[in-house]
């Protein structure tokens, strides 16, 4: 275990410097002058120079290439053009509202989807299977936007149940610790306001979640199937195990590692992909803050935004592989 | 392994619990509907911290939302040009004047008076006597001073210039900085503490105009001091609120300045900008009472909202024009006949309807209405496609032509939907005989490669600041500009010559009259085709009162309340 754990960390080491290189040639790709377009169509030509010159873009691209390295491994990574602050300090309150919603989504998934499989497998081809796999379907196909704007429509306008937009009361803002809001208002220990905020992630959380649950649904549904059928589970029940016992203790073991798989890459997707859930319900989280610097072309934050989302990926593959041998303890590397 | 078993479902039992709490929290909530959502607000704030602040006061906070599209670049007003920051810095700093409530016209602020001298090289202000920053210092002559050094000159030590700052609106609209040609401000003479002096080396028309912009806002020396080049996140100004919190990419606080210069003012105690990217999500939020005021309504919305109980529409004064031009230098372009016919053969009113569903007007001047100097006697390019063949068939071209249209690939305000307008473009020639291709690039290519004049026809348009002629007119039309921002390669001797008188004029009545012949000139050389006026349409609770739109998108709250 431990043997195999350095060898995947050393393995990312490759991995990581060729998204540096990945990182940094996408932003000398995009078409067009960076100091032309941030200054927009009322700039002046001096304007224009004065500011390549500031932004460094008028030496070689090795020699741009090779501070950049030298900063990262110094933790620098660069300074946004449009805020002038250092993008080490200023990411994490994105990073934080991004992993917040990432984890109440995929509670949500992992919680509706990994049960409504698995009863859809128990109780194969009943009316509760029957509808569960036709929502699951819907949930795939359907478009996140239209779900968000849905769900704002009925829930927030409508019902006037949650919030439609934003990570907490505006009105009565609170002095953030760890910019995980929920937890930040569990050390103020003000409950009224912890309620608050998770209303706020549950229309986010269900938009994003959507998907993901629909995925780990089927998943769980095709490879409980699977498992069920196997000699052992057999066996349990010839020892005379109840159902559930069958299922929950035996079977679920077994049928969790794809599904474990699914889990893992889809984590990595919503926390990268989620812009349109963040715009729609104006969450600031990673997604928009890369967005936002699109926009701008504020290419030092485009590529640090981008080098961040992927290191968060990698690392959640590395988790989960690491989390297959602790699941199933026979998989040899 | 049981006692997992029932962990597991405990925390199952826990989420629902949550979520139960939720919805059953839900019912609660629909009461912050309500017209006094505040007084329940101020119940929860009596829980948090901030909420002291709040208690010592009658007890009815006034906290307003206002929500717009995305989030501000800098809170330092010099640095930016950004509409979205002078928002904000416009309720936290002042400037020595003012623009009245809903025009151009300058008005006092810091400074209560001022004097020109006769050759107009001469600007006295006399300011506001005990006026304190937001930080307690005192407000003089000698922070005005140091707020325009440092504007002017990268060397100064409040520049921050090896920290990217570049104040790029002082550079347009004093002609430069220290030591460059064109720059108009000489010195800059502390009288006293309260009377400052401004010696110009040649007269600017639009001096005072420039006064009242946000961008030219007054910060605190001894915050610049303080803060350094983190000045762009914490604002110092004499502003009627200062600043609190800035939670990027979500919301900007700001609380009421209770030593305000103007007493009574602020109304309300907190405002907070928030940003919610998505228009049609603002709107919701709007409707289900979380934010009071949204900017950016989609104009298909705006009649919705004007039926709607409960909500207001407002619109703000046109300070733009979208326009199609001309590369009049290249053929058959350079024939005035063929960029008349043109004119002439594009439906303006059919854009109007269908881009901005009514709310914005056909444009016969490359200026907005309201200004200064507008002249409505110009005639125009009516839509007449008769007219329009026979002015081709002058030029020799009966048998139709073929056209480049560039086409821009972004949208702004005075161009929503750029490619739309480039298809109507597109089938409104054709009606004449003009064969139109559309050519597409990226913004940045695009912006360069028109300033070089390899377009025949492209698009584009051109928003105030100033509220003066001279930034619509100089920029886009006068000769000396081919090459930085005339890109319709416009040279008219004639024109050049009274926009340069119109600059240095002092005379507000010459200038006007100056501008009124320079647009008639350009309406007959046609050099673009002025599109359509655009109004940004809005909309707020009806509790919220005496909000008044600025045409330069920043206006001031210190009067607004919530009933």
């Amino acid at each position: 275990m431990f043997a195999y754990t350095t060898r995947r960390l050393l393995m990312l080491i490759p991995v990581l410097i060729g998204m540096t290189l990945i990182t940094f040639s996408i932003v000398h790709l995009i078409p067009g002058n960076p100091a032309q377009v941030i200054l927009g169509e009322t700039a002046t030509a001096t304007a224009i120079e004065d500011l390549e010159e500031s932004m460094g873009l008028n030496e070689p691209y090795f020699v741009q290439y090779s501070i950049y390295i030298t900063d990262l491994l110094q933790g620098d990574l660069g300074t946004s053009l449009r805020s002038k602050t250092a993008i080490s300090t200023e990411i994490w309150p994105y990073v934080a509202a991004t992993f917040e919603l990432t984890i109440f989504a995929m509670l949500f998934a992992v919680i509706v989807g990994v049960n409504a499989g698995i009863i859809s497998a128990w109780k194969q081809n009943s009316w509760f299977d029957f509808l569960a796999m036709l929502f699951a379907l819907i949930g795939v196909s359907m478009p996140v936007f239209w779900l968000a704007l849905m769900e704002q429509w009925v829930f927030a306008q409508q019902l006037d149940w949650f919030p439609s937009s934003g990570r907490q009361n505006n009105r009565d803002p609170m002095q953030p610790i760890t910019h995980f809001y929920v937890l930040d208002s569990l050390i103020h220990l003000d409950f009224a306001r912890t309620i608050t905020n998770l209303k706020h992630l549950v229309l986010p959380s269900i938009a994003l979640g959507t998907i993901p649950m629909a995925i780990i649904a089927r998943m769980t549904r095709s490879s409980m199937l699977e498992v069920m059928k196997s000699d052992y589970i057999r066996t349990v029940r010839a020892k005379g195990s109840g159902q559930f016992l069958v299922i929950y203790k035996h079977a679920l073991k077994n049928a969790l590692i794809p599904v474990l798989t699914v889990i893992g890459l889809q984590t990595g997707v919503l926390l990268g992909g989620a812009i349109l859930t963040e715009t729609i319900f104006s969450w600031p989280g990673i997604g928009r803050y890369v967005y936002e610097a699109i926009n701008y072309r504020d290419y030092p934050v485009i590529q640090s935004g981008i080098l961040v989302i992927a290191f968060i990926f990698v690392m959640i593959n590395l988790i989960v592989d690491l989390l297959y041998k602790y699941i199933d303890p026979r998989i040899k590397y | 392994m049981k006692w997992k078993h029932s962990f597991l479902i405990t925390l199952l039992l826990a989420f629902m619990l949550v979520l139960a709490a939720c919805s059953g929290d839900g019912s609660a909530t629909t009461n912050e509907d309500e017209p006094e959502n505040n007084s329940s607000e101020t119940e929860e704030n009596d829980s948090t911290d901030e909420g002291d602040a709040a208690a010592e006061d009658d007890g009815e906070e006034q906290v307003l939302i206002f929500a717009r599209g995305g989030d501000s670049e800098s809170l330092d007003p010099g640095s930016t040009t950004d509409g979205e920051s002078s928002r904000i810095t416009r309720q936290v700093l002042e400037s020595l004047l003012e623009f009245d409530d809903e025009s151009f016209e300058v008005k006092p602020s810091l400074a209560h008076d001022w004097e020109v001298s006769d050759d107009g090289l001469t600007y006295t202000f006399y300011l506001e006597e005990g006026v304190t920053f937001h930080d307690g210092t005192d407000f003089n002559a000698e922070a005005v001073k140091v707020n325009f050094e440092r504007w002017s000159d990268p060397e100064h030590e409040f520049s921050f210039a090896d920290d990217g700052y570049v104040y790029s609106m002082y550079g347009t609209m004093f002609g430069g900085y220290k030591g460059d040609e064109g720059h108009v401000i000489d010195e800059i003479n502390v009288v006293n503490d309260y009377e400052i002096e401004f010696v110009l080396n040649k007269p600017l028309g639009f001096f005072l105009q420039n006064m009242a912009m946000t961008y030219f806002a007054i910060t605190s020396p001894a915050a610049l001091e303080e803060y350094g080049p983190e000045i762009n996140e914490n604002p110092v100004g004499t502003g009627p609120f200062q600043f609190v919190d800035w939670s990027k990419d979500d919301a900007i606080t700001l609380e009421k300045f209770e030593d305000y210069r103007i007493d009574g003012l602020p109304k309300l105690d907190r405002v907070v900008f928030e940003v919610i990217p998505d228009n049609a999500a603002r709107l919701i939020a709007l409707r289900s009472g979380e934010i009071d005021i949204m900017d950016g309504l989609n104009p298909d919305d705006a009649a919705g909202v004007e039926s709607e109980d409960g909500l207001v529409l407002h619109t703000r004064a046109e300070n733009n024009f979208g326009y199609v031009g001309f590369n009049a230098q290249k053929p058959p372009l350079d024939q005035v006949e063929v960029r008349q016919a043109i004119n002439h053969a594009i439906d303006r009113q059919a854009i109007a309807d269908a881009l901005y569903a009514g709310y914005a007007n056909p444009a016969k001047n490359p200026l907005p209405p309201s200004y200064m100097g507008y002249n409505d006697e110009v005639e125009g390019y009516e839509y007449d496609i008769d007219k329009a063949k026979e002015l081709l068939a002058e030029a020799g071209y009966e048998d139709g032509l073929e056209i480049e249209l560039w086409t821009m690939p972004v949208a702004r305000p005075y161009m929503p939907d750029p490619e739309t307008v480039a298809e109507i473009v597109q089938s409104n020639l054709s009606d004449i005989g003009i064969d139109v291709s559309i050519v597409r690039e990226e913004w940045a290519p695009y912006l360069e490669k028109t300033l070089q004049g390899e377009q025949e026809m492209f698009m584009l348009g051109w928003s105030g600041t100033n509220g003066d002629p001279d930034y619509f007119l100089s920029s886009l039309l006068h000769g000396d500009n081919v090459g930085s921002s005339n890109r319709t390669f416009y040279e008219n001797d004639e024109v050049d010559e009274l926009l340069d008188q119109a600059k240095v004029s002092v005379d507000q009545d010459e200038r006007a009259e100056l501008y009124k012949q320079a647009q008639e000139l350009i309406s007959q050389d046609s050099p673009m085709v002025t599109l359509v006026h655009s109004t940004p349409v809005l909309a707020t609770t009806d509790a919220v009162v005496n909000y008044v739109p600025h045409p330069s998108t920043s206006e001031s709250l210190a009067e607004v309340e919530l009933q």
